[in-house]
């Protein structure tokens, strides 16, 4: 069990353990999961980062309840409000208002909701895709896999933010355009480590039997290679989900993405600047919510990839 | 040479998804540019679609297009009513490329000392302090952290301009379009001074997420590299610790660090248009989101085109780079 326990998950998810009964139901999937708990409860970043998360959709789910007001409630009497601390502020209004009187906490509560959904939306459609197409894409080879690498490497001649704003500026802002002017790029991250997974993987010995056994391409691809290149799957998706976050809120800051009156963080920062100069508190609050939110998933993913998945490390 | 040979059907790829994006736009480009001309007639209408070629179907538009490129022709802006792109895009250049060269001076910097340093002094406080600072470096978003270098050291502090690029009436006589090497050929130093007063904010905030990568990646790969026996060897020799760590350790380490330095330099230059759009930097970032915001898409496809052919000859330079510092290896 001690030299088990040094070896990477991958090793232990190998399939002689698979052979005669489900992977989910046989001895090494438990096992696996426990070591990487494990591994993943000794790392204090990381745990800190998944507290931070699980409070963060905590906080996002139960918007409507903790919020103090309506964050659309628009107040001409108490505009540009200080923070409760500061004079001139009261415990109404914790962080104060912005420049149309709306209560600033409430609105960063509900941004919560924006932020982390269009980061879950978009990294789960992306990773699916990219899982698909790094697929395919490493299990066929030939032509196919040609035809993908051409069509990633195109992408990824584009600097992310870049074609991001050009997308943004040719289809108009606006939710559903976001998630596809993020998506048109994000899925090639995945595809590109999930296919050098499968390469790695198809020579194994387990995949040559199944196919000896005369099991279809298909077969092959979903039972017995996806469930060996999830674990890559699952800590690049985390990390891109911070990624994504920034991204939306770049591009909400530019005007180019949630449209107001929608609480983004990214919205509320760009709010907030022409007031820089005096009332600092509009644009400094939601930032820091980005920054608290992006590096809780970022501290998150690191501690999952170094419990799952040693070799991703840069 | 082979590399180079590679990139061209990626740069073709490039040239096609740019051309799609602009015909994926809603609405017709000739109303755009007559929009607020007052009464125009349909056959000026049709005689302006004519010249530029847009009653041709779209695979000899694309053609057209492809021809044009190869002049060295982006098209024309409708904003500013029929301007060459290419030469507003010349103009706003050096600005963005005096910026970028700046953000990279700064991080790499900062993160070749600090990585070296957290590789050296593992796990001890320097690490640690070093961590903490490369994880908060890549999570802060740069929009908001160029507003707040701005409110502390431009408002509160009054240290340095709030934006811009030079202070109005000091530009020096144009030679290269970079204010600063200008200004040394000029010997104007006072117009040096104020060129970099006004860089330092949007050059540090365009370098910190850099930074912090980089610093990462040249920490562990110096953590890789001491671990190799001819560190060992080098110490055994009785060289002095400097001369192990910089001479033997670095270089090697730079090898893997040049490479994600390179790839990661797409974040740059997306980075370019949000800090260009807080410091009012009179560059090509700002170009695409003003022309964005007016709809001027020829100016957006054409920067759009740089920034990728920018992005891809920064690939092939590291590339280059790469079999430089590792002669190890041919490509």
């Amino acid at each position: 069990m001690k030299e088990l326990e040094s070896l990477p998950i991958r090793e232990m998810a190998t399939p002689w353990l698979e052979v005669e009964a489900d992977p989910r139901q046989g001895e090494g999937a438990p096992t696996s999961w426990r070591l990487v708990w494990r591994e993943f409860r000794k790392n204090r970043p990381a745990l800190v980062g998944a507290v931070v998360v699980l409070i963060l959709i905590g906080v996002a789910l139960a918007a409507p309840w903790i919020a103090p007001h309506d964050p659309a409630q628009i107040n001409p009497f108490r505009r540009l409000q200080p923070p409760a601390w500061m004079p001139g502020g009261s415990w109404e209004y914790p962080l104060g208002t912005d420049h149309l009187g709306r209560d600033l906490l409430s609105r960063l509560i509900y941004g919560s909701r924006v932020s982390l959904a269009v980061g879950a939306v978009v990294v789960l459609i992306a990773t699916t895709v990219g899982v698909v197409m790094g697929l395919i894409s490493g299990y066929f080879g030939g032509w196919i896999d040609t035809v993908i690498q051409r069509v990633v490497e195109i992408l990824l001649a584009f600097p992310y933010l870049v074609l991001a704003i050009a997308l943004m500026g040719v289809m108009g802002p606006g939710l559903v355009n976001l998630l596809v002017a993020l998506v048109y790029k994000e899925w090639v991250t995945a595809a590109r480590v999930v296919r050098a997974e499968v390469l790695a993987v198809k020579s194994r010995e387990y995949v040559e039997a199944a196919r000896a056994l005369g099991a279809s391409g298909t077969r092959i691809m979903f039972r017995h290679i996806l469930p060996n290149v999830l674990a890559s799957a699952v800590v690049i998706a985390t990390l891109r989900v911070a990624w994504v976050i920034l991204m939306e809120a770049s591009l909400s800051f530019l005007g180019l993405g949630v449209q107001p009156p929608t609480p983004s963080w990214g919205v509320m920062v760009a709010d907030g600047r022409s007031a820089i100069f005096q009332q600092w508190w509009i644009s400094t609050f939601p930032g820091l919510a980005i920054l608290v939110t992006v590096l809780a998933i970022n501290l998150l993913g690191e501690g999952l990839r170094d419990a799952l998945d040693p070799r991703l490390r840069e | 040479m082979r590399r180079l040979l590679q990139t061209v059907p990626v740069v073709l790829g490039v040239t096609l998804l740019v051309f799609t994006l602009i015909h994926l736009t809603p609405g017709d480009p000739v109303e755009a540019m007559m929009a607020g001309q007052g009464s125009v007639t349909q056959e000026q209408m049709d005689q302006l679609r004519r010249e530029l070629g847009l009653d041709l179907p779209l695979w000899r538009q694309y053609l057209r297009f492809l021809a044009g490129l190869a002049r060295g022709d982006l098209g024309h802006s409708f904003y500013y009513r029929g301007a060459p792109v290419g030469r507003l895009i010349a103009d706003r250049l050096p600005a963005t490329i005096e910026l970028t060269v700046a953000a990279m001076v700064i991080s790499v910097v900062i993160a070749l000392p600090a990585g070296v340093l957290a590789a050296v002094r593992r796990n001890r406080l320097a690490d640690r302090v070093g961590s903490v600072g490369a994880m908060l470096g890549v999570s802060l978003p740069d929009f908001w952290l160029g507003l707040v270098l701005i409110l502390l050291f431009s408002v509160s502090l009054g240290w340095l301009p709030i934006a811009g690029r030079i202070t109005y009436g000091m530009e020096p006589p144009p030679v290269t379009g970079l204010y600063l090497v200008d200004s040394l050929l000029a010997g104007d130093w006072a117009a040096f001074g104020d060129a970099l007063r006004h860089l330092v904010l949007p050059a540090v905030t365009l370098g910190t997420a850099m930074a912090a990568l980089t610093m990462r990646i040249t920490r562990s790969s110096m953590l890789e590299v001491i671990r190799q026996e001819y560190i060992t060897y080098a110490r055994a020799k009785g060289l002095s610790e400097w001369a192990v760590v910089v001479r033997h350790g670095l270089r090697n380490a730079l090898i893997p660090t040049v490479t994600v330095v390179s790839l990661n330099a797409g974040t740059l230059l997306g980075g370019n248009m949000i800090v260009e759009t807080i410091f009012g930097w009179p560059g090509l970032g700002r170009l695409v989101v003003d022309s964005i915001y007016v709809r001027d898409y020829p100016v957006v496809q054409a920067a759009v085109f740089i920034y990728a052919l920018t992005y891809i000859l920064m690939n092939l330079v590291a590339d280059w780079l790469y079999t430089w510092l590792n002669p190890r290896v041919t490509l």
